[in-house]
């Protein structure tokens, strides 16, 4: 079936099998890669991804619900001309990622997240993350990067 | 810009980020390689069972499939899961006349994509006639058991005898006053790295081969794949993209590496393997997995006299490193205390499982688990506190050339054992707790408090790993290489070892690269593994870097006419001392070595030397848990984790920091949340990421973390490993803290992990 999607605010059109994931969608039809895909269960979160603005496991989609609406992906997320989302900065500040491969989906859930909650406390954003697996940070450097991008106040998420 | 003062010490932030944060970093997984096939296993869905007929009819003609392959037309040596064993345990790739474990591989479709050897893998039918299971090491040694491979009594794949070892020491418990004795199990874990597994082999010319792998360490990998699909290492090149985590598990040779590049080479094409974590759960090595029998002799006033264990250790249907990591165990059992007598004894047990090998610590948490827990046993059954005991018993301070191991099996080479206990007590402010925890006894409170400490002391770069090929070289753009044996997949080598090459020669850290992770590239290498790469890698950069400067120096001097001891390091270059016009650039030093007829310039201005740290280093460290649990639903929650680590000299402390955050919260998952579970009749119940606990932030506190340096001569950095230490130390730590929290109900011990359904059943039973 065809389908036709915004991501990172261009145009992707493609003929799809029906039971195509949408994060299978945007690294096998759309090649990007930077979304991973780290379980089989919907429970570790690395295919985390905006959808319409809201944070959403791109492994929970099918490509063809998508259809008409608009994805941002980790490739999207930092300014056009390279200057990191408060987030992505406060990741690397804070030493929030190692092998770097929850990552991605880390800085989208945080992204959805702070969306919601812009002042979020330690707790929240423990709770806010909690479908993100991370098997190196402990997540300790994590949650101090997501609490320090909201202090910045510019955390606005969304899809661009 | 010159560099001022060192950079080494300071919490320099990470060259590898970028890519990563940008989402252009490329795993294995994300190449794309022209008229690549990818490959599905089929696997068995039964733990024991002899083999009947395997019909691949619908398979074949599914559409897309170019091959289906199965032990009949596919051929391969067996593979021996570590070189100690005796070849009668040796893997099948694919399966031969009986499966073992479920997820054996059966057999093995390729097509033209995923879906498509998914979906034809799926119409394989295969005829298994069952056969008794054994999940359970002590049901497996007992007698009448069925033997998992033929030649192995009482199903014992390997042991303290087979190294002369493990025999009974006369009139142990001679001079004890009191016995303590546990049995201990230290589960079965999984290690999870978020990126599965998986393969890209790709055919080349002339025989040759390129394979894409994420692993720990690509020169082993070769030499085994090698030998799989035979053909002469020489011709095949193994190669790591970004590798998603390893904690172990990808240090091993996974049978399915062959399978994919056998077929690659049979069909000549590119072939992919893309683990799916359901796969992982059953087919990547998992680790732990002992029962620990275990006797403390003491004194009454808790000075230890003897200790004895005997040891089983899971080593699944086929053996692999985990039949040899109980050895470790041993070598690390009187841990930091004085133990004048040690009687030690291991057997590796085969069960319908899969394999064990290493994880994060692999052999020495569950070393520090035994000698941890039965402490703590003994400091209630004497009335001692638990920090008393252990420093009754501690070693005292010593340094270089070190103290023999209680079990004289290893030289510990620099220690200070109190140092980091005193300071993760005051952190934690211990008596505090205490009257804290007296209070909510006294008042029979629900929620109950519980402190745990641990004192630890750990092997790194162990078995002979403290040896390690490097070479820094200078490019003509004024740049430099640095090349390592070592292999990073999350670490922060880039960024550490760029720090080193910055600190001798001036070079600034975003101009050097890093090469690593191929072996057509660097020559040797044994890889990341055992806490090893900034001891061993690190300190070649280092004598690297060196042996630059003195070639340099000898080309600068000859350039500007100057005594060679005049010339010292300037602003991006070399230039005689107090003279900085007198300046020549790295870029020109580079250019002009080949012709400067200097010994060693043959090939450029570059150093190259296999680093040899003599022996294993021994990081050590001690930590305190304080956890609440909730006696009426079981509930436990950790509300505070100080770890005071001490890996000798700091680097770079936000890396350190980053490696003690990630072990501790992979010690506590295993003290509270995870347990590799297999059903009777072997199949595994915890094979996915619903089923299988690792926690999430809601599950875990943020970390009190904290050093101390003790630094370590076996090295120019004076650099201990960092990577397992926060395992090590936090399990027992936690572990103890709940069992604390249950003393007023009488509970004295309580296997992992500490579930509520566990805790509640402890304190029912307790209660009677």
């Amino acid at each position: 079936m065809k389908i036709s999607i915004s991501v990172n605010g261009g145009a992707q059109e493609h003929d799809v099998e029906p039971r195509t994931l949408l994060v299978q969608y945007l690294r096998e039809d759309c090649g990007l890669t930077g979304t991973k895909v780290g379980c089989d269960t919907s429970s570790c979160g690395a295919c985390t991804v905006l959808f319409e603005g809201e944070s959403v496991k791109s492994c929970t989609m099918l490509a063809a619900q998508a259809d008409g609406g608009s994805v941002t992906t980790i490739e999207g997320l930092a300014a056009a001309d390279g200057t990191l989302h408060p987030v992505q900065q406060a990741f690397h500040d804070k030493h929030g990622l190692q092998c770097g491969y929850c990552t991605a989906g880390m800085v989208m859930a945080a992204v959805g997240f702070l969306d919601e909650n812009p002042t979020p406390s330690e707790r929240d954003v423990r709770e806010g993350l909690e479908g993100n697996l991370c098997r190196c940070t402990g997540y300790h450097n994590i949650v101090e990067a997501v609490l320090a991008a909201a202090e910045t106040g510019a955390v606005s998420g969304g899809s661009k | 810009m010159a560099v001022q003062g060192s950079i080494l010490g300071n919490p320099v932030k990470r060259k590898e980020d970028a890519g990563i944060l940008n989402g252009t970093t490329e795993y294995f997984d994300d190449l794309k390689i022209d008229g690549m096939l990818h490959i599905a296993f089929v696997r068995s869905t039964v733990a024991h069972a002899n083999l009947g007929a395997i019909d691949t009819t619908d398979a074949e003609a599914m559409p897309g499939v170019v091959g289906v392959y199965t032990a009949d037309n596919l051929e391969m040596p067996d593979v021996n899961g570590f070189i100690m064993l005796p070849p009668t345990m040796n893997r099948p790739p694919l399966a031969k006349g009986k499966v073992r474990f479920v997820g054996d591989i059966v057999a093995a479709v390729v097509a033209n994509t995923k879906a498509e050897a998914v979906d034809a893998a799926e119409t394989v039918i295969v005829d298994y006639d069952p056969l008794p299971v054994l999940v359970d090491m002590e049901a497996s040694i007992a007698d009448g058991a069925i033997a998992i491979h033929e030649g192995q009594p009482n199903n014992i794949a390997f042991g303290a005898a087979g190294m002369g070892m493990g025999a009974p020491v006369e009139g142990l418990m001679d001079e004890a006053d009191v016995v303590v004795k546990g049995r201990f199990v230290n589960q079965r874990v999984a290690g999870v790295p978020m990126e599965p597994n998986g393969i890209i082999a790709i055919p080349e010319a002339d025989g040759a081969m390129t394979a894409w792998i994420p692993t720990q360490g690509p020169h082993g990998q070769r030499g085994e794949l090698a030998g799989v699909i035979g053909i002469d290492a020489e011709k095949l090149r193994v190669r790591a993209a970004a590798v998603g985590g390893g904690f172990g598990s990808k240090n091993t040779f996974h049978v399915e590496f062959g399978i994919t590049a056998k077929a690659a080479i049979v069909l000549n094409r590119p072939v992919k393997w893309t683990e799916t974590r359901s796969e992982n759960m059953v087919s990547m090595v998992q680790g732990r997995g002992q029962i620990q029998y275990v006797e403390l002799g003491l004194k009454r006033d808790g000075t230890i006299t003897a200790l004895r264990e005997n040891v089983l250790g899971e080593a699944g249907a086929y053996p692999s490193l985990g039949a040899f990591l109980p050895f470790f165990t041993h070598t690390m059992a009187c841990a930091v205390y004085n133990v004048p007598k040690l009687e030690f004894n291991w057997n590796a047990v085969l069960t319908n499982t899969t394999s064990i090998a290493a994880y994060r610590g692999a052999g020495r948490p569950e070393a520090t688990q035994a000698i941890e827990r039965i402490l703590d046993m003994a400091a209630v059954e004497l009335g001692i506190d638990p920090v008393d005991i252990r420093r009754k018993n501690l070693m005292p301070k010593f340094e270089a050339p070190g103290a023999p191991a209680g079990s004289g099996l290893a030289m510990y080479d620099t220690g200070d054992y109190a140092a980091p206990l005193d300071k993760a007590l005051e952190a934690a402010d211990y008596p505090a707790l205490r009257a804290e925890q007296a209070k909510r006894r006294a008042n029979n409170d629900v929620k109950q408090l519980g402190i745990g400490v641990s004192v630890y002391v750990e092997i790194t770069a162990p078995a002979g790993l403290h040896i390690e090929y490097g070479k820094v070289e200078i490019n003509e753009d004024g740049s430099a290489n640095a090349y390592v044996g070592t292999s990073a997949h999350g670490q922060g080598h880039d960024t550490a070892f760029s720090m080193i090459v910055q600190e001798l020669l001036g070079i600034p850290m975003d101009k050097v690269t890093l090469v690593q992770s191929d072996t057509a590239l660097v020559p040797r290498g044994s890889g990341t593994a055992g806490s090893r790469s900034l001891q061993t890698a690190g300190s070649a950069v280092f004598r690297a870097s060196e042996g630059v400067l003195e070639t340099a120096k000898q080309i600068a001097a000859n350039l500007l006419e100057a005594n060679v001891d005049d010339i010292v390091l300037g602003d991006g270059g070399l230039q005689v001392a107090g003279v900085p016009s007198k300046l020549i650039g790295w870029g020109e030093l580079a250019s002009k070595a080949k012709a400067s007829g200097i010994e060693g310039t043959a090939d450029g201005l570059m150093h190259e030397l296999d680093f040899d740290g003599q022996q294993s280093s021994f990081p050590f460290g001690s930590h305190i848990a304080v956890v609440e649990v909730d006696t009426e639903t079981g509930k436990v929650e950790l509300l505070r984790h100080i770890a005071v680590d001490d890996c000798g000299k700091i680097l770079n402390p936000m890396l350190v920091r980053g490696q003690q955050h990630g072990g501790i919260a992979q010690g506590i998952a295993q003290a509270l949340f995870e347990w590799v579970q297999y059903d009777e009749d072997g199949n595994p119940i915890t094979a996915n990421l619903m089923d299988y606990a690792i926690p999430s932030a809601a599950e875990l506190p943020s970390f009190e973390t904290y050093n101390t340096e003790t630094p370590t001569h076996l090295n120019p950095l004076g650099a201990k490993g960092i990577g397992e230490s926060g395992t090590i130390g936090s399990t027992p730590a936690v572990q103890n803290a709940v069992v604390d929290a249950l003393q007023p109900f009488g509970v004295k011990n309580l296997d992992m992990p500490a579930s509520s359904q566990r805790v509640w059943a402890a304190i029912q039973e307790a209660r009677g």
